[in-house]
């Protein structure tokens, strides 16, 4: 075989093997509208959108899946709000200020929380934060938005850290430089110069970690509740979409309504993130610094 | 003479870890004087420039002995803040580096940190910006990101940033060795008008820019002083060969 022709069928090989995540994702997309979209032959859209009642096992049944969106919404957004200070303020703390050993430990700690199994956290909520929270605020159960949102937050720190930690890194050595030798401060500089510099990595971090909150269905399942109503404050239980469809997927029977309307909770999902994802990658082009300067 | 000494510096040795860079420097700077800081690459002349702002603090593992007076102060004595040095004696460094903000946000960042008032803001942004020839180039598009200027307009807008500041010293690493010759000689340009008003050392690579610019230049190969004296002696009748050698291109 000639040299030229083996380059060829090296190089197409690889071609497959990289194929082969984009085939997986099309496959699964495929059939998840192939069983989802079936539902919306006996149940409208804007029934299933904004219908108030989830009662899938009645008869009949109601499929509105609008308690579970502000479900899933409520807690992504309240981790959010936890878990970007925490993120973005280590973040910083890492790359500009800990000295060469703190840094090394931190950055491994954050990696083992990134690596701990989301059951353990989900275990951690419902046997410390939950019985906590119900004798603390006198509450009829623990599990709820402001538990699955604080073991949400958790996951997510360290997403938004690390990438936010690379963003902060890729700030060139020269406006650093220049702040320092106009006579600001290390604060100063981070604040003024660092910080704004990094701000469309960081913002990336944060729609990443968005993303990662509200996918996540083994927490949700174990510790927000499982309530499917629209909640009226934070110490009340609610169902988030991933943990219906996983509490549920098991006792329907295949290619039932219930069974249709659960993959399409799943095309939501899917939906979701996949805007999150285009968006965090919109904000990374478009703001993009474009480094030092250009001559 | 000694009135018109601006910097001393005394005895000076600095280590990067356990490497010497500069051995035993003694050397005046005098003030509303460009002086010129020349020698091979490594010879340890931008590393005695970013001692006179304090800037090789930045640098982790370094050691200074000896002492640098600026205003009959040891800038190394340990009660001395950086930050106040360093807002006094302004720097402009070898690559243009202007801030991913307006050109209005380059010039009014440091005076901010000083306190200086929004009222007097634009004032002081004008008088910078004219003072480094960059006014009517830029005057109608001051909030407008600096990135979009040219090389040699985004280091004119560092210069314009370091004056802003109103220093009593101008330190120059290499600042036109990024640049074409037009905007080179408008830089060169620039440095000959600023004198009247402000001390300068500039460190550069171009032998023909220390002969043009400077009234003193100083010859440094290996981290020693090897020659200072002003700049018509060095680049006509230099006293010690290695310089003779080296403004003739014989090495370097």
């Amino acid at each position: 075989m000639s040299r030229q022709t083996k380059e060829i069928i090296i190089k197409y090989i690889f071609l497959l093997f990289a194929l082969v995540s984009v085939i997986v994702l099309g496959l699964i997309v495929f059939s998840l509208f192939r069983e989802g979209l079936p539902l919306f032959k006996t149940v409208s859209v804007k029934d299933f959108l904004f219908g108030m009642e989830w009662y899938p096992t009645y008869d009949p049944p109601s499929f509105g899946i609008f308690p579970l969106m502000v479900g899933s919404l409520i807690v992504t957004l309240i981790a959010t709000l936890i878990a970007v200070p925490l993120g973005v303020m280590s973040a910083i703390y890492i790359s500009e200020i800990a000295p060469q050993r703190i840094k090394e430990i931190l950055k491994s700690v954050i990696e083992l929380l990134a690596g701990l199994p989301s059951v353990v956290l989900g275990f951690f909520g419902m046997v410390i934060v939950a019985p906590w929270l119900q004798e603390t605020f006198d509450l009829p159960t623990g599990l709820n938005i402001i538990n699955a949102s604080v073991i949400l937050a958790i996951m997510a720190i360290p997403t938004i850290s690390s990438i936010s930690e690379d963003a902060l890194y890729a700030v060139p050595r020269e406006f650093k430089e220049a702040s320092y030798a106009l006579g600001a401060t290390k604060f100063e500089t981070i604040v003024q110069v660092i910080v704004p510099a990094a701000l469309s990595g960081i913002s990336t971090a944060v729609m990443l970690g968005m993303a990662r909150a509200i996918g996540e269905t083994m927490v949700v399942l174990m510790v927000a509740g499982g309530a499917a109503a629209i909640p009226e404050s934070l110490f009340d239980s609610v169902r988030p979409m991933p943990a219906s469809i996983a509490a549920e997927m098991g006792e329907t029977p295949y290619g039932s309504a219930h069974y249709q309307a659960l993959f399409a909770i799943g095309m939501v999902l899917f939906c979701l993130t996949l805007a999150f994802n285009l968006i965090a990658d919109y904000i990374s082009h478009k703001f993009r610094q474009t480094g030092s300067a250009t001559l | 003479m000694e009135s018109n000494t601006i910097i001393s510096i005394r005895g000076v040795n600095f280590y990067y870890g356990t490497v010497r860079a500069l051995t035993d420097i003694s050397m005046k700077f005098r003030k509303n004087k460009v002086t010129a800081l020349i020698g091979p690459s490594g010879c340890g002349k931008s590393t005695l420039l970013r001692l006179l702002n304090r800037m090789n603090d930045l640098i982790d593992g370094t050691k200074v002995e000896g002492e640098i007076l600026f205003e009959d102060k040891n800038i190394y004595a340990p009660d001395v803040d950086p930050v106040e040095i360093r807002r006094k004696i302004g720097m402009v460094f070898q690559k243009p580096n202007p801030f991913p903000k307006t050109i209005y946000n380059n010039i009014s960042y440091g005076p901010n940190l000083n306190g200086v008032s929004s009222r007097d803001m634009d004032a002081l942004v004008e008088q910078s910006l004219k003072q480094a020839v960059l006014w009517d180039e830029v005057k109608d598009i001051l909030n407008k990101s600096a990135m979009n200027l040219s090389g040699g307009q985004q280091q004119r807008l560092c210069i314009a940033r370091a004056l802003a500041m109103k220093p009593d010293i101008l330190l120059m690493d290499e600042p036109t060795s990024a640049l074409d010759p037009i905007s080179t000689a408008k830089i060169e340009e620039l440095i000959e008008e600023l004198k009247d008003n402000y001390t300068i050392i500039i460190v550069t690579h171009n032998m023909q820019q220390a002969a043009r610019v400077s009234d003193e230049t100083a010859f440094f190969y290996l981290g020693n002083l090897i020659e200072y004296n002003k700049t018509e002696k060095i680049f006509t009748k230099p006293e010690v060969k290695q310089t003779e050698d080296y403004i003739t291109g014989r090495f370097g």
